[in-house]
């Protein structure tokens, strides 16, 4: 079986959010993930920033390719509508899905061989037309279902389980995303939830594609010495940059900060994201700077994390389809049909 | 003169013009062709085109036919032989007692060689040349200045003429003095200098009234609008390209809002077919109708969304305008070569509804059927045309809309129906139709279920318990067996004396059946003729088998595809079942069809 029916306990003290829902609403099914896995803190993250965000579950949806990653829209919001696709195809139904209906929250889960392997090509033009969707790519450098293989995301130099060394350059999903157009670029690691779930809430709000890059380590396949998407190595190289918080409207901004170390972002729902660098001179806003960085840094240890790209004011795939708001399944035949009259009218030319 | 080859008679007989591709022919062939239908007399247009932009040989063919036959008749008549390239093949090809017609600027003494036919030369790529300075406009002003001198020895209308000529270039009224003086150049230069009398002509008739001429990809997409597809993925393949050109073009037309200019349906030119194809499914999934166009080719890279759409019982359409394969094969050639595919796509158990239009006004019909089909029966569907019914002119009935129509958009719950409900599990068959009840994202969380391509079971579970996986695939099996009904039935064609022999056919190649019956009939042969419209086949097609000794299965693939499925799915004997296969790339033409009954009807008596 691969997932359970998880209970829900609804304690009277449990915390409530906007809808009057609990944390436990947001749940899913049982995650059959080994234990440990990066991928089921990730599943954690997203359920408290749905939570947070008082998003109804069912006006949520759900889209994955096939992976263990892939695997982990059921272990969240148990009420939304999910979809788990085929091999890094996800891309092209979350397209398909945001396209017929704009009104719902899309979230898609793919994983590093999901996206960046089989799954490249769709990846990289879910970005170009900016569909409006959060994209976690759960990045563990390996094929975990599949039982360990390197993965296109696998660093030079790293040694898998059994010992063989990578000699191909990796593909980085965040310069990729950079030189795509992406319009929200972030990157994460599993193990430090406060940053993820506010990353995850600020791609959530962002109108476009919001692609959040998250190392996530398999504890089965690739947590071992010689690996760079070990725990160990991700806790030892990790590198915030830039924190982003998003503040609904309305909501006052509680943390203190010293001046000029906020960038506040407008965001099209009419909260704003407070941007917070923890590094000087870099500006998230800048794509340049942003490349810049992510290619210093390439070269180290070091993994730079946090918010790195925002641009908020691009047109996201609906814009630029000139679409109307309301979804396409809710616009009435009659207003479909151009009628016989035309139909008679248009003839005129094929005689 | 072979027994089969028909000379030439009034308002009966093929012209074939052969061109260089890339030289502005095919508009001027095709008002050639309109000229005729809007003279009242019925015709066949063909377009034999290269895979190239410039520079190949390419044909265009006019069949005028009084007795309004769909097929090609395998004749040439008169030839209008404008490449000097193909100047051999064009030679040969010219039935006896023809006329050929050729750029006399450059002699050609081994036309004479054939005395049989009669030779017209008229000069003109000189006489453009003296009368048109830029280069561009001589090339373009020799048809102009071929049509004229055709419509001299057909003896069109030249009022007709210069109408089309008019509204042609309605956006560009100075060429329309250039186009008519090129006309009148090539007019005149036969009125001249040929005084014989030619079988090949033209009167007026009236029998293209509440006609059109269209090809099969237009009345695809206005099938499309009509039917209230909202969402189109696509990537661009010969012979389908023109699906999408033309759903663009009316949804531009009926679908922006004239005071937002906002849109009512979304179409996305995809990376590839899989995504095209994954597209499809996640629309559809959420709700909007939508389809696919493609080829085979396409069909290749979207089998893994099919195989899952069908899994997971999300509706899809697919148009796949059948071109020659395998591979890349010959991408402006016609076949049909995709029926064995389509039925069974994708890995695994897996079996699929199929629409065979024949013509452009099934195409339109058709395609709205298939959008119903897809979200009643919660799977893909496909509608399989051809190059010869997609990309040529074809004269069929005027197209007409039923306003009463309202689309069958399937087993979808409402908040409402949800609300009234226990609970809800996306593949139970509530009913005992096979056809499980779907939610759409959004209408309440009571809906909310799982969509995978993994093993399930009828609770909507994700299940490896081999019982559980059976029932679910033996429903889905169940399911589509029962669209045997549903889809269009068959059209019986009964010949007029009692018969053991029979014809069952499929697609485009209904035209070329029915003359090569008629004109087989006229000598006393009689066969009844069955065209299949739909996959499952339903009883009606298993009946019509068991009722006669011998089917001749008539198709346009080289290795009896259509046969094959009659085999697998239904339980007629093998030895009834004779091929007639036709797979050169060419439409189908009555003589082939003719020449093959004739023989195998002929083996049989004599054995
Ligand atoms: C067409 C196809 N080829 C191969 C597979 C087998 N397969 C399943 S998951 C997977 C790799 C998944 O890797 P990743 O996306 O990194 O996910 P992870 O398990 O590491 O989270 C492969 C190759 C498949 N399901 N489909
Ligand atoms: S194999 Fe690796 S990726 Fe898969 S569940 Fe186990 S730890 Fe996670
Ligand atoms: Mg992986």
């Amino acid at each position: 079986m691969s997932s359970f029916a998880k209970p829900l306990i609804r304690r009277k003290d449990a915390p409530t959010n906007d809808l009057g829902l609990i944390r436990a609403d947001y749940d899913g099914a049982m995650s059959t993930l080994c234990a440990g896995c990066g991928h089921d803190s990730v599943t954690a993250g997203l359920t408290r920033a749905f939570f947070e965000l008082s998003i109804a579950p069912h006006k949520a949806v759900k889209v994955s390719g096939i992976g263990c990653s892939s695997k982990t829209t059921a272990y969240f919001l148990g009420q939304s509508h999910g979809i788990n696709t085929v091999h890094g195809r996800m891309p092209a139904v979350a397209t398909g899905a945001v396209a017929a209906n704009s009104a719902l929250s899309y979230v898609g889960v793919s994983g590093d061989g999901d996206s960046l392997s089989i799954g490249l090509g769709q990846f990289v033009h879910a970005m170009r037309r900016n569909v409006n969707m959060l994209y976690m790519l759960e990045n563990n450098g390996v094929y975990g279902l599949t039982k360990g293989q390197f993965s296109a995301a696998a660093d030079f130099g790293a040694s898998s389980k059994k010992g063989e060394i990578n000699e191909q350059p990796p593909l980085d999903p965040v310069s990729l995303a950079l030189s795509v157009g992406a319009t929200f670029v972030a990157r994460a690691f599993s193990g430090d939830k406060d940053q993820l779930v506010s990353l995850i809430k600020a791609g959530l709000k962002h109108k476009g594609f919001a692609l959040i890059d998250v190392i996530s380590p398999c504890v089965s396949f690739n947590d071992h010495k010689g690996s760079t998407k070990s725990y160990a190595h991700a806790y030892k190289y990790y590198h915030p940059a830039i924190h982003a918080d998003y503040v609904p409207v309305g909501k006052e901004i509680t943390a203190a900060y010293q001046a000029g170390e906020l960038l506040p972002v407008e965001m099209h729902d009419g909260g704003t994201l407070q941007l917070r660098k923890l590094q000087n001179g870099y500006d998230p806003r800048d794509r340049a700077r942003a490349m810049a960085k992510v290619f210093e840094t390439k070269d180290s240890d070091e993994t730079v994390t946090g918010l790195l790209y925002i641009d908020e004011t691009q047109k996201d795939m609906h814009a630029l389809n000139r679409m109307e708001a309301r979804p396409l399944n809710e616009i009435p035949y009659a207003e479909l049909n151009p009628g016989a009259d035309k139909l008679e009218a248009l003839q005129k030319k094929f005689r | 003169m072979s027994a089969l080859q028909s000379r030439a008679a009034l308002n009966d007989f093929t012209i074939k013009l052969a061109n260089v591709n890339g030289t502005g022919s095919s508009s001027a062939n095709g008002l050639l062709m309109k000229a005729i239908f809007r003279m009242g007399i019925p015709v066949v247009g063909k377009n034999i085109f290269p895979s190239n932009i410039q520079g190949l040989p390419t044909w265009y063919e006019i069949r005028v036919t009084e007795k309004g036959y769909h097929g090609r008749s395998g004749d040439v008549h008169l030839m209008v032989a404008m490449n000097a390239k193909t100047y051999t093949q064009d030679l040969a090809e010219l039935s006896p007692g023809g006329v050929l017609l050729y750029d006399s600027t450059w002699p050609h003494p081994e036309f004479m060689n054939r005395s049989d036919i009669t030779v017209i030369g008229v000069p003109f790529a000189r006489m453009c040349n003296g009368a048109f300075k830029a280069a561009r406009s001589r090339i373009l002003m020799k048809n102009m200045a071929y049509i004229g001198s055709v419509v001299a020895l057909l003896d069109l209308d030249m009022k007709v003429i210069h109408e089309l000529v008019r509204e042609m270039f309605a956006a560009k009224p100075k060429l329309i003095d250039l186009n008519l003086q090129a006309l009148t150049l090539g007019f005149d230069h036969v009125k001249e200098h040929f005084d014989g009398t030619l079988d090949i002509k033209v009167e007026a008739r009236d029998l293209t009234t509440g006609k059109i001429m269209i090809d099969g990809n237009e009345a695809t997409a206005l099938g499309c609008v009509f039917g209230g597809a909202t969402f189109g993925a696509w990537y661009p393949i010969t012979p389908s390209t023109s699906i999408m050109d033309g759903f663009t073009k009316y949804c531009r037309m009926f679908r922006v809002d004239p005071e937002t200019q906002e849109h009512k349906y979304c179409i996305i030119q995809a990376e590839d077919e899989l995504a095209a194809a994954g597209m499809v499914v996640g629309a559809s999934w959420n709700g909007a109708r939508a389809f696919t166009p493609t080829s085979g080719a396409g069909i290749s890279l979207m089998s893994e969304f099919i195989g899952y759409a069908y899994y997971t019982e999300i509706p899809m359409v697919l148009f796949d305008v059948q071109r020659t394969g395998p591979s890349t094969g010959m991408p402006t050639r016609t076949q049909q070569c995709d029926m064995q595919i389509c039925a069974y796509a994708s890995h695994g158990d897996t079996c699929h509804i199929l629409l065979f239009p024949s013509q452009p006004q099934e195409c339109f019909e058709m395609a709205a059927q298939a959008l119903d089909l897809a979200e009643r029966f919660q799977t893909p569907v496909f509608v399989l045309s051809d190059l010869d019914i997609g990309m040529n002119d074809w004269m069929v009935d005027a197209l007409s809309w039923d306003d009463s129509y309202q689309p069958d958009r399937g087993k979808v719950l409402s908040k409402t129906d949800l609300e009234k409900m226990d609970k809800f599990h996306r593949y139970l068959d509530v009913d005992g139709d096979y056809i499980p009840y779907r939610t759409l994202p959004g209408t309440d969380p009571k809906g909310a279920y799982f969509t995978r391509g993994s093993g399930h079971n009828k609770w909507g579970s994700y299940t490896e318990e081999g019982q559980e996986y059976k029932e679910l695939v033996d429903r889905l099996r169940n399911k589509w067996a029962s669209a045997a009904d549903k889809v269009p039935a068959p059209v019986l064609k009964a010949s007029k004396g009692s018969s053991n022999y029979a014809i069952l056919s499929v697609g485009s190649c209904d035209g070329a059946v029915i003359e090569a019956c008629d004109r087989l009939e006229a000598q006393g042969v009689h066969l009844d003729y069955m065209r299949v419209r739909g996959f499952p086949f339903c009883q009606q097609v298993e009946d019509f088998i068991d009722a006669h000794d011998t089917v001749f299965v008539i198709e346009q693939n080289r290795d009896a595809q259509l046969l094959n499925l009659l085999l697998v799915e239904t339980n007629v004997a093998r030895e009834k079942l004779v091929p007639i296969l036709h797979y050169s790339g060419e439409p189908l033409d009555y003589r082939f069809v003719f020449q093959a009954l004739h023989e195998a009807l002929a083996l049989r008596k004599t054995a």
